[in-house]
């Protein structure tokens, strides 16, 4: 097998580790937002729902647990959308002519960013998790060591499809555009509604049903499912909102996950196909 | 050019062969047997100058302990072993080239494209640049080189082509252009230029004449010492006046001036003629 994407993961991992600031606040800006959007609103939310009757024997958790999920998940949006952005700079300073002047084939170009920002995404996630149960989350309760492996591991695979498919979609626009602002204004701008219109921070239930609609499709939300389902549980309620999720629920989300990673993968391919640089 | 030889670029009209291989057919084995020194510089600022040369190793799938003999050996070629773990940012401009060369000799390719590897480069580095360049030559690598300067193309050169315009102007060695302008260049300023060139143009050794802004250059195709005692008495008894003499031989710039009919001083222009000397295989 060809193992050139090896070597486009090594460089941009090499570069991950190299620019100790890039490094620093990539860990560091998730538990911030943890620490204090978390912590702010949690206290928020426990005061407005303090009259609500809690469901008798279905587990409550606090906000802190709700967005912990999110969190994780957010963080795997930015960090992906934006995980495209050294093909971009390799592109205007013509580093890439030497990979595209190379035998490698360009699909591993593809696939080595997407394996390079699939490890940064697993790191943030770990260290999130890791800060979360120091600020209260409470992720994994009442599991045995068994169960807090699988859920690990089932996370790990929603979180990497996901960062998959939102690489390659950061991959494309990085080749096809020509300046770093372009980029920042068009991702920037897709973030918004993949955010806002997931259940990450809050409950999609009373949303009109347009934003429903879109809640459904946004693999934000399927994510946030994945993980809230591996780290919480498949029954609980938060907000004085009950949540279940059936296995079948979860593997629909995952393929629409994969779907997603799938397409984008593709239209990665398309745009590689058709740059050419000089 | 160097775009499509080197596959970057699709090739449109025409074919080429590179090491034996089809360009349009086979793009894959030409990148395989080809290296590449780029005119920009084309190095990652964040990697070190053994880093730079382990990527390159690893796009080409060379093996990790040939990988590893190669750098060292590299490394010692262009004098880096000091720098090794230096990131690319910290070497000077000379460094960054002697660098680049030696990553487009990394895979030990039959051919290495160099485009104007030395422009910007002060006279020292040049000249050490153009040793690498003979001995990677001498060790059996064919060089195709573009550059804009008439002394690296004469001083490096098996085989001359001036381009201009896209188009192929002339080939041949250093020695067979200088020669297409005649064997000497006498210039000449006169009292009158205009009949001082009805006076030569019909003398049996005199291949051709050019108006310069001041005066005019006689091109001879025999040795110009012993025929300019002639050509003043013929310019004498026809009554023009001698302002000034000058005796040369036709360096590579009177072959790309007289070419490509500009100075060189006007190629800053875009679309400035190119040279492309390449140096073959002995």
């Amino acid at each position: 097998m060809n193992t050139g994407f090896l070597t486009i993961y090594w460089r941009d991992m090499l570069r991950f580790v190299r620019f100790r600031a890039l490094l620093f606040s990539s860990l560091v800006q998730p538990a911030l937002w943890l620490a204090f959007f978390g912590i702010a609103m949690s206290n928020n939310f426990e005061r407005l729902t303090a009259t609500m009757p809690v469901a008798p024997d279905v587990r409550t958790v606090g906000y802190l647990t709700f967005i912990g999920a999110g969190v994780i998940a957010m963080t795997t949006l930015f960090t992906s959308l934006f995980g495209g952005t050294v093909l971009l700079f390799d592109k205007n300073w013509g580093l890439m002519r030497e990979t595209l002047s190379s035998p490698l084939p360009r699909i591993h170009v593809i696939i080595g960013i997407g394996l390079s920002g699939m490890t940064k995404s697993f790191i943030q996630a770990a260290v999130i998790m890791g800060f979360g149960l120091l600020l209260g989350v409470e992720f994994f309760e009442g599991y045995t060591p068994i169960q807090v492996v699988y859920s690990l591991i089932g996370i790990m695979v929603f979180v990497g499809t996901f960062s998959f498919g939102f690489l390659f979609l950061s991959a494309a626009i990085a080749i096809t555009m020509e300046s770093p602002e372009g980029m920042q204004a068009v991702i920037t701008l897709l973030t918004m509604p993949f955010f806002f219109t997931s259940n990450a921070l809050y409950p999609v239930d009373s949303f009109p049903p347009m934003l429903r609609a879109l809640s459904t499709i946004n693999p934000l939300t399927h994510l946030v499912s994945g993980i809230r389902y591996f780290a919480i549980g498949s029954d609980f309620s938060a907000i004085g909102i009950r949540y279940t999720y059936t296995q079948e629920e979860i593997l629909v989300s995952y393929l629409a996950l994969l779907a997603f990673a799938g397409i984008m993968f593709f239209i990665a391919r398309w745009r590689f196909t058709k740059v050419t640089v000089t | 050019m160097i775009n499509v030889l080197t596959t970057l670029l699709p090739i449109q009209k025409g074919n080429a062969k590179i090491a034996g291989h089809d360009l349009k057919k086979e793009p894959e084995k030409v990148r395989e047997s080809i290296g590449i020194v780029f005119q920009e510089l084309t190095l990652d600022r964040d990697m070190t100058v053994r880093e730079i040369l382990e990527y390159h190793g690893r796009l080409y799938s060379m093996p990790k302990a040939k990988r590893q003999e190669r750098i060292d050996e590299l490394i010692s070629l262009v004098e880096l072993e000091g720098k090794r773990d230096t990131l690319t940012k910290h070497l000077s401009g000379g460094m960054k080239r002697r660098l680049e060369i030696a990553r487009g000799l990394m895979t030990r390719p039959k051919v290495l494209f160099m485009d104007e590897p030395t422009i910007g480069l002060d006279p020292q580095t040049r000249i050490r640049i153009w040793e690498y360049v003979r001995d990677i030559n001498r060790q059996g690598t064919t060089i195709f080189l573009t550059t804009h300067y008439m002394d690296e193309a004469d001083q490096l050169s098996d085989r001359i082509s001036i381009v201009d315009h896209g188009k192929i102007v002339v080939s041949g060695s250093s020695w067979e252009l200088k020669n297409t302008l005649g064997q000497d260049l006498i210039y000449l300023e006169t009292g009158d230029n205009w009949t001082a060139a009805e006076l030569l143009k019909d003398l049996d050794s005199v291949k051709g004449i050019k108006e310069k802004s001041k005066g005019i250059i006689v091109m001879v195709n025999v040795d110009g010492t012993y025929l300019l005692p002639e050509i003043m008495d013929r310019l004498r008894s026809g009554g023009v006046t001698i302002r000034a003499v000058n005796l040369k031989k036709p360096s590579m710039d009177d072959v790309f001036v007289h070419y490509t009919g500009r100075e060189l001083r006007d190629n800053g222009a875009e679309k400035g003629p190119v040279v492309i000397p390449r140096v073959r295989r002995r």
